[in-house]
């Protein structure tokens, strides 16, 4: 059972239509299946012209759903094998940032990515996808392990931001995601990073500071949360709506203003609908990214991703 | 009262650009009623308690550097592109904000000498809108860490934000790895950055060049850290601790070299550059 959005209204009251109908159809001779048809078709129309016009709200609603695809499942649908490394060797393990050796068609990548879980308990495990600096810092010791022996780095980026905690500010937060920038920027292999959620600020760019990055169609990307700017700027956070239509937040916005650089289609009605169809769009993606990458020098790479970030904002 | 106001109100001490002389002011730390152009004389810093207010950019770059030092031209970058507005119109905000500054934009840079060692000084002002990164100060960062690397000198950056411009949206947050590509060619070049943070600095400047210094000096009480405080209160529901995010509460726990006091600044920095000579090219 999906869990419909608030503007997903007229589509549950439809769907629901059709499953009543199907129920009261079971062990009757009466022929309804016309009339099930024509149902599903509207419903399907409905939910690909409501996902067609999404506002940046809505979709980052959508971007949060809790049956959104995660890491993990990306992992089990879009890569053949995954080896998790685990630990920053310096404090502990952090589950909000999962990372490892993976293999994508073949390719043998280093894969990290923020992982918020799927169930109550997972979620706290994972911390909802919030990393610590020993999260950033195990992503900064993968990356200079991948860089070492020459695997491409591949990040899945789905994080409301880093934590915010007294334990992680006292260990470094701040430190911690600056290095991991740094550490992405300093890479002598490709790197491709994914906005496949929440692209959550600083908690986000210290995993997608790379020369591609794509992001999935109903993914949001942003400096801050629609909720944390409408409270300082509007100072109710109920003008979240309006925060994140001013902000610009949406992959078609972003594509367009140059930040990223490619979308991935997402199965009708966004990638929780079929997890499966969505990792598999990603992978294929991914894949044909990192081939374009692949015949490029380590100068030539850095260059790439120097002059990506040093043009913003020139004129 | 818009966004400006509030913050210039909340401003123990609004920067003019004339002083009056004859004015007393009250520390917001202790409350003694100090002799306005006392209190400009000593930096900013009360005589009774050593409290330090927030220093423009000019009188910081005046601090630092020794006299005759020159000033950067303030980098021209795309303006307002997201067209962005809550209660008020960016570019009103941005114009307010510079009917009250000297300055166009939150980042100014010196280069000159720092008594007379080659350095390359960048300021961020909190009085400009918060000191807060956008693709002016982004741009402006990278022109004084060019300046350092044309002139093979130290790059010094005295930090101030209460983080990114949110009116800048993802603009600003790219900001963040901009500026560390340049923080990253300094090093390649084996030339020292120094970060100098100030009171407050937070979010993602401190998430990005003030935390990659090869020496962190900070001032005394300055409120230092990524997450805001209210931010972390929501989260964990409990009472931060004390001194939590002060400069002396980041020396314990690892994450600056030293707190300096405003008066032993320049000496300091004097003696941190003798010891971090320009590498020899390798
Ligand atoms: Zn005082």
């Amino acid at each position: 059972m999906i869990a419909y959005l608030e503007f997903e209204k007229p589509v549950a009251q439809l769907e629901a239509r059709i499953a009543e109908l199907r129920l009261a159809a079971e062990g009757d001779d009466v022929d309804i299946s016309g009339e099930l048809s024509r149902l599903e078709k509207k419903s399907a129309s409905l939910l690909a012209s409501t996902y067609a016009a999404l506002t940046p709200w809505q979709k980052t609603q959508v971007a949060r759903h809790p049956s959104r695809p995660h890491f993990r499942d990306f992992v089990e649908h879009a890569f053949e094998e995954f080896v998790p490394l685990g630990g920053d060797r310096l404090y502990g393990e952090d589950e909000a940032i999962l990372g490892g050796f993976a293999s994508l068609g073949g390719r043998r990548v280093m894969l990290i990515g923020h992982e918020k879980g799927h169930d109550t308990q997972s979620r706290i495990r994972h911390n909802f996808g919030m990393g610590k600096p020993e999260g950033y810092r195990k992503a900064i010791r993968l990356m200079e392990l991948a860089g070492r022996f020459g695997l491409p780095v591949v990040t899945l980026v789905d994080t409301s931001g880093a934590f915010p905690g007294v334990e992680a500010e006292e260990r470094g937060q701040a430190e911690a995601i600056a290095r991991s920038t740094e550490a992405c920027l300093a890479l002598p292999v490709p790197m491709v990073a994914t906005i496949v959620g929440e692209g959550g600020s600083g908690g986000a760019v210290a995993l997608a500071s790379a020369e591609r990055v794509v992001m999935f169609e109903h993914a949001v990307y942003s400096v801050i949360s629609p909720e944390g700017c409408a409270s300082i700027l509007w100072r109710t956070a109920e003008k979240a709506p309006d925060a994140a239509e001013a902000m610009k937040v949406t992959a078609q916005q972003l594509l367009q203003l140059k930040i990223i650089d490619r979308i991935v289609q997402e199965p009708k009605g966004g990638a929780h609908r079929d997890p499966v169809e969505a990792a598999q769009s990603l992978g294929r993606i991914i894949g044909e990214e990192l081939d374009a990458l692949s015949g490029k020098t380590s100068a030539e790479l850095r260059q790439q991703r120097e002059e990506r970030y040093l043009q913003i904002g020139t004129l | 009262m818009n966004w400006i106001s509030r913050v210039r109100n909340s401003l123990p001490f609004l920067p003019k650009r004339e002083t009056p002389d004859n004015l007393w002011i009250k520390c917001p730390k202790c409350h003694e009623m100090l002799f306005q152009q006392d209190y400009e004389d000593n930096w900013r810093v009360c005589q009774h308690c050593e409290h330090h207010g927030r220093l423009g950019a000019d009188r910081r770059l005046q601090l630092l550097l020794d006299d005759g030092f020159s000033m950067l031209p303030q980098p021209e970058v795309r303006e307002d592109p997201l067209k962005f507005r809550d209660s008020k119109k960016y570019v009103d905000r941005l114009k307010a904000a510079r009917a009250a500054n000297p300055h166009r934009d939150a980042f100014s840079v010196g280069s000159g000498n720092i008594d007379n060692r080659p350095a390359v000084v960048g300021v961020q002002d909190f009085h400009f809108m918060g000191g807060s990164m956008g693709m002016a100060v982004g741009q402006a960062f990278c022109a004084g860490a060019q300046e350092a690397l044309d002139r093979g000198c130290a790059y010094i950056v005295v930090t101030a934000a209460g983080g990114a411009r949110m009116q800048e949206g993802i603009l600003s947050l790219m900001q963040m790895p901009k500026a560390t590509v340049m923080t990253r060619r300094l090093k390649s070049a084996g030339l020292p950055y120094i970060v100098v943070l100030t009171d407050p600095t937070t979010g993602g400047v401190t998430a990005s060049y003030a935390m990659l210094g090869d020496v962190h000096i900070a001032e005394p009480d300055a409120l230092i850290g990524f997450a805001g405080q209210r931010v972390i209160q929501d989260t964990i529901r409990e009472s931060l601790p004390e001194g939590f995010q002060r400069a002396e509460y980041l020396h314990k726990h690892g994450m600056v070299d030293m707190v300096v006091h405003r008066n032993r600044l320049r000496e300091t920095l004097a003696t941190v550059l003798d010891y971090l000579q320009p590498a020899k090219a390798a």
